[in-house]
């Protein structure tokens, strides 16, 4: 009964996304208050139905209600509740329904938090938010129904895979899809852009906030599963350019690249046509990624259900979407018209500088990617594209981006002096020098580039702060004077420079646990040591353990140094009972130089067992960074500007405007 | 350039980029994760792989597979790829068997890493081919590594596994084709 209530509720949500999609659309042409007031009511009706939904098909879940086929091929009634919960998107239909949930969530939001957009704008806005409502709704119920009934219901299910049986992939893919789907906003706001013929300095604001919301949510998401694919799979890697974790990654490059020429257009009023641009690409990158994940296309991992069918219909739907927004691009965008010009040498052509070099490093993973199926297409047989291909493409393109991330906010607008510049940041140039020569003498002077990399990350962050000290004229001016402009500080300043600061901290992590890790795999009876990188891991043996819906083998190390005592690891090897399938569940001690990883595998005939030890050393630094980033999204759009519903700062916002266009003017 | 034809550049490359992906879609049989199988129950390659040096074994040439009666296990391999570390206790496991031939075939790596990744994980196989520049792992089909090929005494070519052997597969899947094709002799 609840399941039919279910797909009532999904069919009432298409109808009304269609209807939201039709009638604002006609209301703004027409000028007609009431048909655009629709959008917002629509788009509310909409969310509550899909809610309603998914709140269906979550229950089925907790219940473990077999007579559902989705539920009886994915859940299993010994399931641990939290798993019960995340198994609902943890398979193609359900994650189409979240996909769902969170494109009316952010419908809604605009509908809601959008009250003093322009009347016209906000109606076709929505429109284009329902039209993709449409697309996405028609796939679910037409292809991939997650209430389709079962005649003969077994008595129990098949069980969630037990690699996504894990906390960490139970918020994963919920973060990556607020990630994907809030890029649907600014798609949004651009094809409403295209279709009004007008972008200027307000609509850039407006679309601000949503991308950093979905920029912050994706960074959260793809740094989760890397962290995930870290500990679970049990390889000690943390980044394998699958094609899986690629299609995450291009939209996360083209958002940033899209967040920071936003910048452009509200401050100087430029770029324009190449924002517009990057925002319709940035959420067909986010589409591509859901096609590929579902359609069989590649090989991967991690990789849902393939079902060549749904591929043709998503494909279609793709093909709609980003070609119809092309068209209309290509049509509507040579008549935008172009802003204030600046020099090469300014704040303007320092953010276009960051947009070519990550646009370009998209391009590269997105050919890398994509090769194999192009070779094939061809003729050229099957290929694999494996990291040295990222190696020599990808990390050249980023090299240039991150020594220039700390210089670029010291660039003023419209023409800069790059000598003063500099001259500004020279004791983190000297700073810098004595971070690589200490790295240096610390590595005992290993792998070169690893050192300059290192150089790069500490220049990077040096840089960041000696700006930020520079703002607040830090050692120039009294300790209380900086004290009094820190504070004052506007929140998205303090995000740009967390932002920064914690890429640093992450390329720093990348780099070190790239080139300095060391790996070791022995087969040790119990009391028997290994010694990996100068540290002893005694092995002291195996116990059996029954869990909820597994049975295991735990082995224990003790872990020490020179004698000290430093650590008990007790890795696990389980075997899920329905599934029959075995995992492994390393065990790890995280320290701030690095982790010591455990991992153990089979019993050999002479009743020893097979371990595998790594030392990765700063690897947690990678996802530190990264929680740094995701604190600078939010404190930046807890930044009262962006917030253009608030009145005093938007008040504010439109004296400085003034002051700047008289500036401008004399 | 004329600006106009700019503004559709994007639009182009889209609509070339979709009729690559509906070809992929639509063409019959094609699935990524099935191996394509012609080369199933067919005579394995001709060719013919220099030893890696300093590794004690020797090459590996089309001719061993069919020399000693034996069936043959055939793993591509590299040292650049981490799955195949996750695989190697699996591939010492096998090398410990003496009734049956486990031949490395060493993919577009250096020599001195394939070396030190052999001397530090352990070199289970009996001989290792090195294959710098891939042409062997065309001829045989690769397009992931690692795979994992089970050749019979005849040089006929009877498994192919595309990726890492995860834990069970070698219980599961490797150890039961090997035992039925001894029984079959």
């Amino acid at each position: 009964m609840i399941a039919e209530l279910g797909q009532f509720a999904i069919i009432m949500a298409l109808l009304a996304a269609i209807a939201q999609s039709i009638l604002p659309l006609i209301g703004a042409e027409r000028l007609d208050s009431r048909l655009m007031a629709f959008g917002s009511q629509a788009s509310l009706i909409q969310l509550l139905f899909v809610f309603l939904a998914f709140g269906c098909l979550t229950q089925a879940y907790i219940v473990s209600d077999f007579t559902l086929v989705n539920v009886a091929e994915n859940s299993h009634s010994t399931k641990p509740l939290l798993y019960k919960i995340s198994g609902v998107w943890g398979n193609h239909e359900g994650s189409m329904l979240l996909w769902i949930l969170i494109l009316a969530v952010f419908g809604a939001a605009v509908a809601a938090f959008g009250r003093n957009l322009p009347v016209t704008l906000k109606a076709r806005v929505l429109a284009v938010q329902a039209m993709i409502g449409v697309g996405f709704l028609t796939f679910l119920i037409f292809t991939s129904n997650p209430f389709a009934r079962l005649l003969l219901p077994p008595e129990n299910g098949r069980d969630l895979n037990p690699l996504l049986q894990d906390p960490g992939l139970a918020f994963h893919p919920p973060m990556l899809y607020v990630g994907y789907v809030g890029f649907s906003v600014a798609f949004s706001f651009a094809i409403a852009a295209l279709i009004e013929g007008k972008v200027d300095a307000a609509w850039a604001r407006w679309v601000r906030p949503w991308t950093l919301t979905a920029w912050t949510f994706l960074t959260g998401g793809i740094a989760l599963g890397s962290w995930w694919a870290y500990y679970e799979l049990g390889w000690g890697g943390w980044w394998f350019w699958d094609p899986v974790e690629n299609v995450s990654f291009m939209p996360w490059l083209m958002g940033t690249a899209l967040l920071h020429s936003a910048i452009v257009v509200e401050k100087r009023n430029s770029l324009k046509v190449w924002t517009i641009l990057l925002a319709i690409l940035t959420f067909s990158l986010s589409l591509i990624g859901t096609f590929i994940v579902r359609s069989g296309l590649l090989t991967s991992v991690h990789s849902f259900a393939v079902n060549p069918e749904r591929g043709i219909f998503i494909l279609f739907l793709l093909a709609i979407a980003i070609g119809g927004s092309l068209t209309l691009f290509a049509f509507r965008a040579p008549s935008l018209k172009a802003g204030g010009i600046f020099s090469p040498i300014s704040r303007e052509g320092g953010l276009l500088l960051n947009n070519l070099l990550l646009s370009t490093a998209c391009a590269t993973v997105f050919l890398g990617t994509l090769y194999p199926l192009f070779m094939e297409a061809l003729g050229g047989g099957r290929v694999s594209i494996g990291p040295p291909f990222y190696n020599n493409t990808f990390v050249p393109v980023m090299v240039p981006l991150l020594l220039l991330v700390c210089v670029g906010p010291l660039l003023p607008w419209k023409r800069a002096d790059l000598i003063g510049v500099l001259g500004r940041l020279k004791y983190a140039g000297l700073a810098t020098i004595l971070a690589i020569l200490l790295a240096w003498y610390v590595t005992e002077g290993g792998p070169l580039l690893a050192i300059l990399g290192l150089g790069i990350a500490a220049w990077m962050l040096l840089g960041t702060l000696s700006e930020w000290a520079d703002k607040i004229k830090l050692f120039r001016a009294p300790l209380s004077t900086s004290w009094q402009r820190m504070i004052k500080l506007p929140g998205s300043t303090w995000g740009m420079t967390l932002a920064h600061s914690g890429l640093a901290i992450a390329v720093a992590g990348m780099i070190s646990t790239s080139a300095w890790k060391v790996e070791d795999v022995a087969v040790l009876k119990p009391g028997e040591t290994i010694s990996v990188a100068g540290t002893d891991y005694r092995f002291d043996g195996v116990r059996e353990l029954v869990g909820p819906n597994y049975q295991a083998v735990e082995g224990t190390f003790t872990v020490s140094q020179n004698g000290e005592f430093m650590a008990v690891l007790k890795p696990e090897k389980r075997l899920y009972n329905v599934q029959k399938m075995p995992t492994t569940e390393a065990a790890i001690y995280s320290t701030f130089v690095g982790d010591y990883y455990a991992v153990i595998g089979d019993q050999v005939e002479d009743g020893g067992w097979t371990v595998r030890i790594y030392r990765e050393p700063m690897v947690t630094w990678i996802w530190f960074g990264c929680t740094l980033m995701v604190l600078a999204g939010l404190l930046s759009l807890a930044d009262r500007r962006l917030r253009v519903g608030a009145p005093a700062g938007k008040r504010k916002q439109e004296k400085r405007e003034q002051k700047s266009q008289r500036n401008a003017a004399a | 350039m004329n600006k106009k034809i700019l503004f559709t550049l994007p639009l182009l490359i889209t609509l070339v980029l979709f009729g690559y992906f509906f070809w992929a879609l639509t063409k019959p049989g094609r699935d990524p994760k099935i191996l394509p199988s012609v080369l199933i129950d067919k005579p394995a390659p001709e060719f013919n792989l220099t030893a890696l040096e300093n590794l004690g074994v020797p090459g590996f040439s089309r001719t061993d597979l069919t020399t000693n009666g034996k069936i043959s296990v055939v793993n591509i391999f590299a040292s650049w790829c981490v799955p195949c570390l996750a695989e190697h206790p699996d591939m010492v496991k096998l090398g410990k068997r003496d009734d049956i031939n486990l031949y490395g075939i060493n993919y577009r790596d250096k020599p001195d890493d394939a070396l030190n990744w052999l001397n530090r994980n352990g070199n289970p196989y009996h001989r290792v081919g090195r294959d710098p520049k891939s042409r062997t792992g065309i001829e045989w089909g690769v397009y992931g590594v690692p795979e994992t090929f089970i050749v019979d005494a005849t040089g006929t070519i009877r498994y192919k596994h595309v990726g890492p052997l995860n834990p069970g597969d070698l219980e599961n899947k490797i150890l039961p084709i090997i035992d039925n094709l001894q029984a079959q002799k």
